[in-house]
C-alpha cells in the first residue's frame, strides 16, 4: 500500500505537454528524487501535488486522501522553494514560526516547536535574526524549518541545493539526509544534479520531456539504464551504435566498425542496437590482452581520477582511471584497452521524436 | 592633461555641467527666495534694503495663516491616505493580473499623467459643481432637495488631488511588488495561510518600503499643489500655496509671500524627515 499515489498525472499549457502520463508510487518515510534535464516538467510536477497548478488530468492519492480535492493552504504539505521564499520582513523564529501560527497552535507550545525545528537544522543561535542577514546555506536551513516544523505528511523539495556554491552543497547534501532520517518524513526531491539525487534518494525517478522513463535505486538504475538517454544522464557513458549478431544463453556476439565483441546476455532482437559502457569499467592492459587499441587525443586531471579520450577504430572512447599517483599515458601515447562483456549494456536504438 | 588623468578629478569634471545647471536653475532661486523673506515691505515704499524678521514674525504671530497651513497638511493628509487605501490594493490587483491585461491597466493608470492638471481639476470642477453632473443626477433622482457643497470646500480638493496623486502611489508600490519573490505568497498558502492573511501578513509587509516612497511624494505634491486647489478652492478655501500667489501678485508683498513659502518648504522636508525616521527605526532591520 503506498503512501502517494500519483496516477497517469498530466499537464498541458495549450498545446505544450509539460507533464505527460506520469504514475509513481512512494512508500512512508521514502526518499523519492525526480531527475530530469531542465524543461522536463520536474517542477510542474511537484507544483501539481502542491496544489498551485491544476492537473489537465489523472490522480493524486496521499495516504488514502483525494489531493485534487483539498485546496494548497489545506494540504499540510511542507515546501522549500528553489528560491527559498522566505519572509524577509519576519525574523527566523518567525518565518518558522508562521505555518503553527495559522494552525492556532497556542503560544507556548508553538515557542517550544519551532525551537525543536531550529535545534533540528542546527540554526538556534540565529533565532532573531532576519534571512538578509544570513548565508544562502542558512537561509536554506531555515526553509527547511519552516517547511517541516508544521510536520507534514510529505516534504516538497525544488532544487533547494542549485543555489549554493559546490563545497556548500555537499554539506547541506549531507544534512539534508541527517535531517530526513531524524524526522522521517516522506520526501519528494525534484534536481537535475545526477550525483545529488544518487547520494540521497532511496529512488531515483529520471524524466525526460514530461514523461517518467525509470524508477529504481540509484544502483540499480546507474548499473542497468533503460535508455541510453538514462545512461548518459546517471554518470558519464561510451555510447556505440552496433549490430547486434546473435544472443546465446551465456552472452552476445556484436558488430562494430567491421570489428567483433563480445557482450553480455541479452534478449534483444539481432539488428542495430546502442552498446553503453562506463568509462570506469575500461581497464588499461598490456598489447597482447587488448580488445581494441587507440591513441590518446586528450588527457584530463580532475584530481582523483584521470579522464582520457581515445581514439580507437570504434570510434572515441572515454576513460576514466583513479589516480594512484603514478605517471600516466600522455596524449598522443598508444593505449591498450581491455572490458569484461558484462559491464557492456545493450539498449535497443533510441528513436528520436 | 594631468586634470584628466587624475582619477580624483574626472568624476567632478563629468558631472561638472549638470551640477551647474542644477545650481543655477534651482539652489539659485531657492537662496533668492530666502533672501526675499527677510527683507521689509511697506505699502508706499515698496520692499527695502534691511533685512529683518518682520515677516516671520507676522507669520507666526497670525492665526490666520496658522489656519491656512493646518487646513493644506490636512488635505496633504487626507490625500495621502486616501491614495495608500485605494493605491495600494490597485497595485495588488494589477500585479496579480495576467500579462495583457496588466499592461493595458497600467496604462489606464498612469494615462492621465499625460493630461495637463488644470484640465482634470477643471473635468472635477465640471462634477462637482453646484449645478455640476453629480448634483445634477442626485437631484433629478430625487434623492436631495438643495444641491451638496462640494466645489469650494476641502473635501472636493481632497479627491481631485487623490485622482492626480494616485499613479505616484501605485507606482512606487508596484515597483516593491515587483521586487518580491512571488514564491513567498505560495509558501505562505502552503503553510494554510488563506488569501487575506497572505495580503495582510506577507505581501503587504513587504510593501512598506514603496507604501513609504509612495506617500512621501504624494505628500508633498500636495501640500504644494497649487493648480488643483486654486481652481477647486479659489478664494474661499485658501491652502499655502494659493496664499502665497495673492501675496506676490494681488498684495505685491512679494518678502512676506516668500516668507510663507519658505515656512511651507521648511515644514514639508521637516514632516518628511520625521516620517522616514519613524518609519525606518520601526521596521529598521526588516527593510534595509
Ligand atoms: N505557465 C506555463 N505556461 C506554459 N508553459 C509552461 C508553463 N510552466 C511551464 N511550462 C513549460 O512546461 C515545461 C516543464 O516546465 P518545468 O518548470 O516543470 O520544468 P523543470 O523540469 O522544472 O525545469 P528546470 O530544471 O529548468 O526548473 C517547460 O517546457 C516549460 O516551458
Ligand atoms: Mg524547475
Amino acid at each position: 500500500m503506498s503512501f502517494l499515489d500519483l496516477r497517469s498525472l498530466t499537464k498541458r499549457f495549450g498545446d505544450i505537454s509539460a507533464v505527460e502520463d506520469f504514475s509513481l508510487s512512494v512508500a512512508k518515510g521514502e526518499f523519492v528524487s525526480l531527475l530530469g534535464p531542465s524543461g522536463c516538467g520536474k517542477t510542474t510536477t511537484l507544483q501539481m501535488i502542491a496544489g498551485f497548478i491544476n492537473p489537465t488530468s489523472g490522480s493524486m492519492i496521499l495516504n488514502g486522501k483525494n489531493l485534487a480535492a483539498i485546496p494548497a493552504r489545506a494540504r499540510g504539505l511542507g515546501i522549500v522553494f528553489q528560491t527559498y521564499a522566505l519572509f524577509p520582513h519576519m525574523t527566523v523564529a518567525e518565518n518558522v514560526g508562521f505555518g503553527l501560527e495559522m494552525r492556532k497552535v497556542p503560544k507556548a507550545e508553538r515557542k517550544r516547536r519551532v525551537a525543536e525545528a531550529l535545534d533540528l537544522v542546527h540554526l538556534s543561535h540565529l533565532t532573531d535574526r532576519h534571512p538578509q542577514a544570513m548565508s544562502g546555506g542558512q537561509r536554506q536551513r531555515v526553509a527547511l524549518g519552516r517547511a517541516l516544523v508544521i510536520q507534514p505528511e510529505l516534504l516538497l523539495l525544488d532544487e533547494p541545493l542549485s543555489n549554493l556554491d559546490a563545497k556548500l552543497r555537499d554539506e547541506m547534501r549531507l544534512e539534508l539526509r541527517r535531517i530526513h532520517k531524524e524526522a522521517g518524513v516522506t520526501t519528494l526531491l525534484v534536481t537535475h544534479d545526477q550525483d545529488e539525487a544518487m547520494a540521497l534518494s532511496d529512488r531515483v525517478a529520471v524524466m525526460r520531456q514530461g514523461r517518467l522513463e525509470q524508477v529504481d535505486t540509484p544502483f540499480e538504475a546507474y548499473e542497468g539504464p533503460r535508455s541510453t538517454f538514462i545512461s548518459g544522464f546517471l554518470g558519464k557513458t561510451n555510447t556505440l551504435r552496433g549490430d547486434l549478431l546473435e544472443t546465446t544463453e551465456s552472452g552476445s556476439r556484436f558488430r562494430r566498425e567491421g570489428l567483433i565483441l563480445d557482450g553480455p546476455v541479452a534478449h534483444h532482437i539481432p539488428g542495430p542496437v546502442e552498446v553503453c559502457l562506463r568509462p570506469e569499467r575500461i581497464d588499461l592492459v598490456e598489447a597482447d590482452e587488448a580488445l581494441v587499441s587507440g591513441i590518446v587525443s586528450e588527457r584530463i586531471f580532475l584530481g582523483n581520477q584521470w579522464l582520457f579520450r581515445v581514439d580507437t577504430p570504434l570510434g572515441e572512447l572515454m576513460i576514466c582511471r583513479r589516480n594512484r599517483g603514478r605517471r600516466e599515458a600522455e596524449p598522443g601515447e598508444t593505449v591498450h584497452l581491455s572490458w569484461k562483456p558484462e559491464h557492456l549494456r545493450i539498449l535497443p536504438v533510441e528513436v528520436q521524436g | 592633461m594631468s586634470v584628466f588623468s587624475s582619477s580624483a578629478a574626472r568624476p567632478w569634471l563629468l558631472s561638472g555641467p549638470a551640477l551647474a545647471l542644477f545650481a543655477s536653475l534651482l539652489v539659485t532661486p531657492i537662496v533668492m527666495t530666502v533672501l526675499l523673506s527677510f527683507r521689509e515691505f511697506s505699502f508706499y515704499g515698496g520692499i527695502s534694503d534691511t533685512l529683518g524678521l518682520s515677516n516671520y514674525i507676522e507669520i507666526l504671530g497670525d492665526g490666520y495663516f496658522y489656519e491656512i497651513f493646518l487646513r493644506t497638511f490636512l488635505i496633504a493628509l487626507g490625500t495621502t491616505v486616501l491614495c495608500v487605501l485605494l493605491g495600494v490594493p490597485e497595485a495588488y490587483f494589477i500585479h496579480r493580473m495576467g500579462p495583457l491585461w496588466r499592461s493595458m491597466m497600467l496604462l489606464v493608470v498612469l494615462g492621465p499623467l499625460l493630461i495637463s492638471v488644470v484640465v482634470r481639476t477643471l473635468g472635477w470642477a465640471i462634477l462637482l459643481g453646484n449645478k455640476g453632473v453629480i448634483n445634477d443626477l442626485l437631484t433629478r433622482m430625487e434623492l436631495i432637495e438643495r444641491p451638496l457643497k462640494m466645489m469650494y470646500t476641502s473635501g472636493g480638493i481632497v479627491l481631485a488631488l487623490t485622482h492626480v496623486m494616485i499613479p505616484f502611489m501605485i507606482l512606487a508600490v508596484w515597483a516593491s511588488l515587483q521586487r518580491q519573490d512571488p514564491d513567498s505568497e505560495r509558501a505562505a498558502e502552503s503553510l494554510g495561510a488563506g488569501p487575506v492573511t497572505v495580503f495582510l501578513r506577507v505581501v503587504l509587509p513587504q510593501c512598506v518600503p514603496g507604501i513609504l516612497s509612495g506617500s512621501l511624494i504624494v505628500f508633498s505634491l500636495s501640500a504644494s499643489a497649487f493648480a488643483t486647489p486654486a481652481i477647486l478652492g479659489g478664494r474661499r478655501v485658501k491652502v499655502v500655496s494659493t496664499t502665497v500667489y495673492d501675496e506676490f501678485l494681488n498684495t505685491l508683498n512679494w518678502p512676506l509671500g516668500a516668507a510663507i513659502a519658505v515656512l511651507l518648504l521648511v515644514s514639508i522636508m521637516t514632516i518628511m524627515v520625521a516620517w522616514t525616521r519613524l518609519v525606518e527605526r520601526r521596521h529598521g532591520e526588516a527593510l534595509q
